[in-house]
């Protein structure tokens, strides 16, 4: 284990950035969310949360996949190099980085997204310990523990210093090349450890039942009346996929530059009316079959094919966030019941 | 230009014929740049076409695996990209990537059995694929019908191919029939679902139905009253596509993905999934 | 506002009793003391129904949908919703007959987003007493003025009388208006340079993630079908082709609610970025307020707006103040 003080935080930025871009917390606007390091940026670890997960930096809201170009009746197809630049990313909370396997299930099976996979080859996770998880937290639901936050190189942050270690040997040999470390012994952050184990039994959400809410669940919930009511008032909107850790949903797009068309791929939501709309109907009339859309694939669909993994990491964006207040946690309380008949 | 590799990647086919089949349904003969298919699939699979700036959808492949000189995609006009479609001339490129999804258990399952086949209007579409590969590997099936129908004798799909070919092979029998009388059709008039019941077909045979999901819910009913089991039954289904390899999340009935785990379902395994389709 | 909760379903239970309506809309409780969300009750579960300093949610847009049902809605509008209520009848989106509006008294609306900001964050339980919030927190107990976390709409609040209402529930303890600039802001911003508004708009509006909470929980956003939303238009309502995307698609819609909105703050309340939207609807009141006479949209559910009606004397496009800018 090795250790920065914090008053020389910005030394270790300057060093991790001279290796590779650097990703990180930034505020802006008061929006905290992650983006590019730079002299001066006005970072923030203290944030529990980025509004966005960190997942648009191996999964961009927006990308390009490829262009072509229209000659009469010829077609020349370009495909853009696959994405290449180093980076890291600093400030992954231990939900967030939990979020990046459940990514992984969607993008790095058969056949693999090469455009994903370049980016979680190119990138080091520098995840973050939590001190003050919030109300809204739930991530031990799923086991996913705060204090052993994982990624590539896990820190703590204890007593004026960040601690770091390194988890995998990406993150051994991004480690080894940062001058400005000293080393540090385990023990040191066991206060840290402990206090944060304290917070987390308080958290009035840490005893969310899933019970009977799984993979086996469809025929139990799928036809629950609770749907038209749990829905009512859902605006429809994107808040709840957009700030979603593990949301992979995505369209496909063309679009005329004048010069060519360039095909990219964006982030696209359950929740829109148009994401299943076609020329000839659509399956999901209304909003309540969008929205149990979302909440039956993140906790049946998705666990039904991938060993049980939920699609959901307890982070608590959309408890925050959801602009009606309606979420993940109010749907499994509701449906908990009728999942356990 | 690079060598990137990715599913979402198209390849170009070169339109060497068009065929208008119907008033709405033209058929496309694609090759590869270089001749030949663009790539190989088995019958039932599809293939996502597109006009760059114009639309990209999926498509079934209505042309045999067996055939490798050339692709075949019967398409209906039905909105921007198919409407592009059936506007454009020999020679223009178009992008393909695929294939995509199952197919019917050619090889497996459906190997020596009589077959039945039950399709309404542009529905014959992936089942032409699998028409042709069991008339090619003759040896290898039972008797096979084929029930088709169509609103009018004008929109029947293929038929030429029907009538010059399959009617001609050695153990194939074709029953046509058209919803409504119609000067110069002297064969069948009614509907498919009514149709096979009144055909009357023994229960062990393999149906292979589709059409119109209105279409397929009756011939499914009728399959039913013969005495079919749903396991001796086999459907297509479509929802709208965006990826074709199961990650883009819109095609989704229940936990099964129409473009990976499908589009060709065994009907006891599709009743298994929520009615979402 | 306990009291005024209790005596919020004493006149809803009699309502529902006598049958002048049929159900109630309203806010239910959430998790926390805080996350309220927009709910239907009925006689057997109007229990649940909720009312605090956390029913942020303007129910007026809802009853567009509930005014096409069976049967009447009892619908609670706080005095700013009652705004909004009127100018979707201006619109005829609701069916007038099938609402009793309920009038319901407000201290203002409390922002939790606000009481992060002052460190208030792990929230368990929050008290009210008068216009001070007693928060307990998983960090220890933590106290603050409502008035110093109050959503940004509340800080120009259009006072306690309702522009629209069958029955009202009286306020036992009506608190001071409070007299906050309206268009300070909006003043600041259009002292700036053209370079320096630009860049504070672009700042902005690039945190934006094309989420469309904004337009979606609009009142005056009542299209059945969205320009955004029509592939056709070659903009897409879900993702930027180019970094100016979000700031045409926040411009455009600002247009189209002009001389609409009434100021109303939902699209800033529910934006998940904190954008200040409502500051871009603030410009164009303003606007409005200068060339055409003072007019608040929703004040009256039946005058013509100033937008949609011609006078001979209506100001010269090249004349209005600032439009060199």
């Amino acid at each position: 284990m090795q250790k920065i003080a914090m008053d020389r935080i910005s030394e270790f930025y300057s060093a991790m950035a001279a290796e590779r871009a650097l990703y990180l917390p930034l505020k802006k606007r008061g929006a905290v969310n992650f983006g590019r390091w730079q002299e001066g940026a006005d970072v923030d670890i203290d944030a529990l949360h980025t509004v966005k997960s960190p997942k648009d930096l191996f999964f961009p809201q927006s990308e390009d996949i490829v262009a072509f170009k229209m000659k009469g009746k010829e077609i020349e197809i370009d495909a853009p190099d696959t994405p290449d630049e180093p980076f890291a990313v600093f400030g992954v909370r231990a939900c967030d980085a939990r979020a990046m396997e459940v990514l992984d299930r969607v993008f790095l099976s058969e056949p693999v997204d090469t455009y994903y996979r370049a980016r979680r080859e190119n990138g080091v996770v520098i995840t973050l310990a939590c001190t003050a998880p919030e109300e809204t937290c739930f991530c031990s639901v799923f086991g996913i523990d705060p204090a052993q936050p994982g990624g590539d190189v896990s820190t703590w942050l204890s007593g004026g210093f960040l601690y770091l270690k390194a988890v995998t040997e990406k993150g051994e040999a991004f480690l080894a090349g940062l001058t400005p470390l000293e080393e540090a012994n385990d023990a040191e952050i066991e206060p840290a450890v402990r206090a944060l184990e304290e917070t987390m039994e308080r958290l009035p959400l840490k005893d969310l039942d899933l019970t009977g809410i799984d993979g086996n669940a469809t025929e139990k919930l799928f036809g629950s009346e609770q749907w038209a009511e749990l829905s009512r008032a859902c605006l429809g909107c994107g808040t709840c996929t957009y700030i979603c850790p593990t949301c992979q949903c995505y369209d496909i797009r063309d679009f005329d530059t004048g010069k060519e068309i360039r095909r990219y791929r964006c982030w696209d939501s359950c929740m829109y009316s148009d994401f299943t709309r076609m020329a000839h109907g659509n399956p999901r009339k209304s909003q309540v079959e969008r929205f149990r859309q979302r909440f039956m694939h993140k906790l049946v669909y998705f666990p039904a094919n991938n060993d049980g993994m939920y699609s959901c990491v307890g982070c608590g964006r959309c408890v925050a966030k959801c602009p009606i207040s309606m979420n993940i946690v109010k749907v499994a309380k509701a449906l908990g019941a009728e999942a356990r008949k | 230009m690079s060598m990137r590799q990715d599913t979402l990647i198209p390849k170009i086919g070169v339109i060497t014929d068009i065929r208008k089949d119907t008033p709405d349904v033209k058929t496309f003969r694609a090759v590869a740049p270089e001749g030949g298919v663009v790539f190989q699939h088995m019958p039932g699979q599809c293939a996502m076409l597109s006009i760059p700036g114009v639309g990209e959808a999926m498509f079934s492949i209505t042309s045999s695996p067996t055939n490798t000189e050339y692709m075949e995609f019967s398409i209906k006009k039905c909105g921007c990209l198919t409407d592009w479609l059936h506007q454009m001339d020999v020679g223009q490129q178009i992008t393909i990537r695929g294939p995509y999804g199952n197919a019917f258990p050619v090889e497996t399952e459906l190997k020596g059995k009589d077959l039945l086949f039950i399709a309404g209007g542009i529905g014959l579409a992936p089942l032409r694929s699998v028409i042709n590969y069991v008339r090619h590997y003759r040896e290898n099936y039972g008797k096979i019908d084929i029930v088709y129908g169509s609103r009018s004798k004008d929109d029947l799909v293929d038929f030429d191919e029907i009538r010059n070919e399959w009617a001609n092979t050695e153990g194939v029998n074709v029953y046509l029939t058209i919803d409504r009388e119609q000067e110069g059709w002297d064969g069948h008039v009614g509907f498919v679902p009514n149709y096979v019941k009144e055909l009357g077909f023994s229960t062990d045979k393999t149906a292979l139905v589709c059409g119109p999901p209105i279409m397929i819910k009756f011939v499914l009913g009728a399959l039913s009253e013969l005495g079919f089991d749903k396991k001796q039954v086999y459907t297509t289904m479509e929802l709208r596509m965006k990826c074709g390899v199961g990650k883009c999340g819109r095609c989704n009935i229940g936990s099964k993905y129409v473009c990976k785990d499908g589009p060709v379902f065994r009907c006891d395994e599709l009743e298994e999934l929520p009615d979402e389709y | 506002m306990q009291a005024v909760e209790k005596a919020i379903k004493e006149k809803a239970r009699a309502l529902l009793a006598d049958g002048t309506v049929d159900r109630v809309l309203g806010w239910e409780k959430g998790e926390y003391c805080y996350d309220n969300t927009p709910a239907v009750f009925t006689e057997e579960d109007i229990d649940r129904l909720v009312y605090n300093s956390f029913c942020g949610a303007n129910l007026s847009k809802y009853l567009i949908a509930e005014s096409k049902k069976e049967g009447r809605v009892l619908a609670l509008l706080k005095p700013c919703d009652t705004y909004s209520f009127n100018q979707l009848i201006k619109e005829h989106r609701i069916d007038r007959e099938k609402v009793y509006v309920l009038g319901v008294p407000c201290h203002g609306i409390a922002d939790v987003e606000k009481l992060n900001v002052k460190g208030i964050k792990g929230i368990e339980s929050i008290a009210e007493d008068g216009g001070r919030l007693t928060v307990q927190t998983m960090y220890g107990e933590k106290e603050c003025e409502l008035n110093d976390v109050l959503l940004e709409r509340c800080l120009s609040c259009k006072g306690p009388e309702y522009m629209a209402a069958d029955d009202t529930v009286e306020d036992p303890a009506p608190v001071e208006l409070r007299k906050h600039d309206r268009f300070g802001m909006v003043e600041k911003l259009m002292q700036m340079t053209p370079d320096e508004r630009f860049e504070f708009w672009r700042s902005e509006l690039s945190k934006c993630i094309r989420c469309n909470a904004c337009r979606n929980v609009c009142p005056a956003c009542s299209c059945l079908k969205c320009v955004f939303d029509n592939d056709a238009s070659g903009v897409s309502s879900k993702a930027n082709v180019d970094t100016f995307e979000e700031n045409m698609f926040h411009i455009i819609r600002a247009f189209h609610v002009a001389g609409r909105c009434t100021d109303c703050g939902e699209c800033s309340r529910v934006c998940p970025q904190g954008i200040p939207l409502h500051l871009l609807n603030r410009k164009f009141i303003k606007d409005i307020n200068e060339n055409y006479g003072e007019y608040q949209a929703g004040a009256d559910d039946s005058s013509p707006w100033p937008l949609v009606s011609y006078t001979q004397d209506d100001v010269e496009p090249g004349k209005m103040e600032g439009g060199k800018n």
